[in-house]
């Protein structure tokens, strides 16, 4: 089973209308990519928390029909 | 609590550090356990290394126990420390090594 980017980003996207939203396809199998994610609701809070937040907006998809997604997160004053 | 998480509890409670993978330190039966693997080596950090693919049980119970969806995962003083990016990027700033020095876990190179 696979993900494709467009749906991947589409998720992130409903979850964070704010952000700004980059991915990559990192081996062109559906099954690994990075993203990037800037919004404003990672503000104040730990990696972890940022990336469970990005997790709870895949619905479950990740871990099983995501395999690896490398995640970079931060608000928008971080950067 | 389930069975598994009281188990998971006490493992992360009775440990320092502990290093819930797939495969064990010496045979890591992939690239990002293997990853934290390396860098845990590198540092000298005595850990516990749990293979989660012994029982499906406990492969799904961390991941409900610390609602993280993947493995690794990397526990410090009973707390969830992150997963392979996170303690990647931990690692390259620094702030792995303070965060086990400020918890009182002796590197040997330290």
């Amino acid at each position: 089973m696979a993900m494709d980017a467009h749906t991947l980003e589409e998720m992130i996207r409903d979850a964070f209308p704010d952000a700004v939203v980059e991915i990559r396809d990192l081996a062109g199998d559906g099954d690994h990519y990075a993203a990037s994610v800037v919004s404003a609701q990672f503000t104040g809070k730990s990696r972890v928390q940022q990336h469970q937040m990005v997790y709870k907006a895949l619905k479950g998809k990740m871990g099983g029909e995501l395999h690896a997604l490398a995640l970079q997160t931060s608000a928008p004053e971080d950067q | 609590m389930s069975e598994v998480n009281e188990w998971i509890d006490g493992v992360v409670k009775d440990n320092d550090v502990v290093l819930f993978m797939k495969g064990t330190p010496e045979q890591p039966q992939c690239g990002f356990s293997g990853r934290v693997v390396q860098i845990l080596d590198y540092m000298q950090v005595p850990y516990q290394g749990i293979n989660v693919l012994e029982s499906d049980m406990l492969r799904n119970g961390i991941k409900e126990y610390s609602d993280w969806p993947t493995i690794p995962q990397l526990y410090v003083k009973g707390e969830f420390v992150g997963g392979c990016d996170i303690i990647t990027e931990l690692f390259q700033s620094g702030e792995l090594k303070q965060n086990l020095l400020d918890n009182g876990v002796v590197l040997e190179t330290a």
